[in-house]
């Protein structure tokens, strides 16, 4: 297992779960036989430590980076290319695809011209903050470019891994429940903006949206909720605004 | 289930700690709202500590029950899940514990 260590010591700028270390245990003491060592350390710091790290890199060169989260089917992928199409005169938009096997995804944005890179996170069913930091390297986006993060469709694990974004996007799509955002409120809660899509088949579906939105502002008062269908293009406009405002505020803005 | 993932920086963490000694026992924290299932980290723990100084270790698991108070009126309720009404109606708590994932302590021969 090649994971590297997570050593207090290695994170200058600590963690706010290692306030218990460095005073009741130290390396002198893990050898002494049958002995109970208390560790106190988060689990995922590691991962947090490389996410703020991605997020200053991100912050020193003014980009923003949204992670795109969703259940598989949501259309995460038909919006991204509409968003990029239709911004493209306007914001550079650079793109981070987790899938867990295939680069179909990818190939879909590569045809709108935008660059993108391909993560496999083969077993895995998120992306983390290292594969991220590796993507960045490699697409090398410009100073105030966008870049979108699609995740892994899955509505429980990305919740959990920070990847140095300034925000969460969740998309919802009206062929799923109204009560996805009950159901699975964790990414809900930790999402900054909901995009509610595929709205043209609403004639043709049971589907209360006042019930949906009022689900999700029960997990989350702050979300802030657009009505869109990427394929028609209805309501894309108020979500291009929003991605305006995110240029406009520059670093500051949007930071969840 | 990302309780694989979790699991591999679990082991990660406390073979680094270790330096080289064995681990007989590992305690974890995880809250009960979380969103990490400790039965599937007993499941993958046996796996990833195959061929480490973790094989073989017994992993204990701490559940620690949500909490919250109430902003509206300030009463401390259990949370059994992250969404909670608290009986004064309002949806606005603060969680006080529950979301926790630690590895608490080990043992080592």
């Amino acid at each position: 297992m090649d994971l590297g260590p997570s050593r207090e010591g290695d994170d200058p700028q600590g963690h706010h779960h290692d306030h218990d270390q460095g005073h009741d245990h130290g390396p002198d003491q893990v050898h002494v036989d049958g002995k109970t060592i208390p560790l106190h350390e988060a689990v995922l710091a590691k991962n947090d430590r490389l996410a703020e790290r991605n997020r200053g890199w991100l912050r020193a060169r003014h980009i923003v980076a949204l992670n795109l989260v969703s259940s598989p089917g949501s259309g995460k992928t038909t919006l991204l290319e509409r968003t990029i199409r239709d911004l493209k005169e306007e914001i550079p938009i650079h793109v981070i695809e987790g899938d867990q096997e295939t680069v179909h995804d990818a190939e879909r944005i590569r045809r709108t011209g935008c660059p993108v890179v391909q993560i496999n996170t083969g077993a895995g069913c998120h992306l983390e903050a290292e594969m991220v930091a590796r993507g960045l390297a490699h697409l090398a986006p410009p100073p105030r470019s966008f870049v979108m993060i699609e995740n892994v469709g899955n509505l429980v694990c990305p919740a959990l891994f920070d990847l140095g974004e300034q925000a969460k996007v969740a998309i919802l799509s009206v062929t799923e429940g109204e009560d996805k955002a009950l159901k699975y409120p964790h990414l809900f809660r930790a999402a900054r903006v909901m995009l509610l899509n595929k709205i043209d088949l609403l004639p043709h579906l049971r589907f209360d949206v006042e019930r949906c939105l009022e689900h999700a502002r029960a997990v989350n008062p702050r979300l802030d909720i657009f009505l869109v269908s990427a394929l028609s293009g209805n309501g894309m406009e108020d979500w291009y605004g929003w991605l305006r405002r995110q240029v406009r505020s520059g670093e500051s803005a949007g930071l969840c | 289930m990302h309780e694989l993932s979790i699991t591999r920086n679990i082991v990660a963490i406390v073979s680094a700690r270790a330096n080289g000694a064995r681990v007989t026992r590992v305690t974890l924290e995880i809250g009960q709202l979380s969103a990490v299932v400790p039965d599937a980290i007993r499941f993958c723990f046996d796996v990833v500590a195959k061929g480490t100084v973790l094989e073989g270790a017994q992993l204990d698991v701490i559940e620690i029950p949500g909490r919250g108070r109430c902003r509206n009126c300030g009463r401390e309720i259990a949370l059994g899940q992250l969404i909670e009404r608290c009986d004064c109606g309002s949806l606005d708590l603060v969680r006080l514990s529950g979301e926790e994932l630690f590895i608490k302590e080990m043992v080592t021969v």
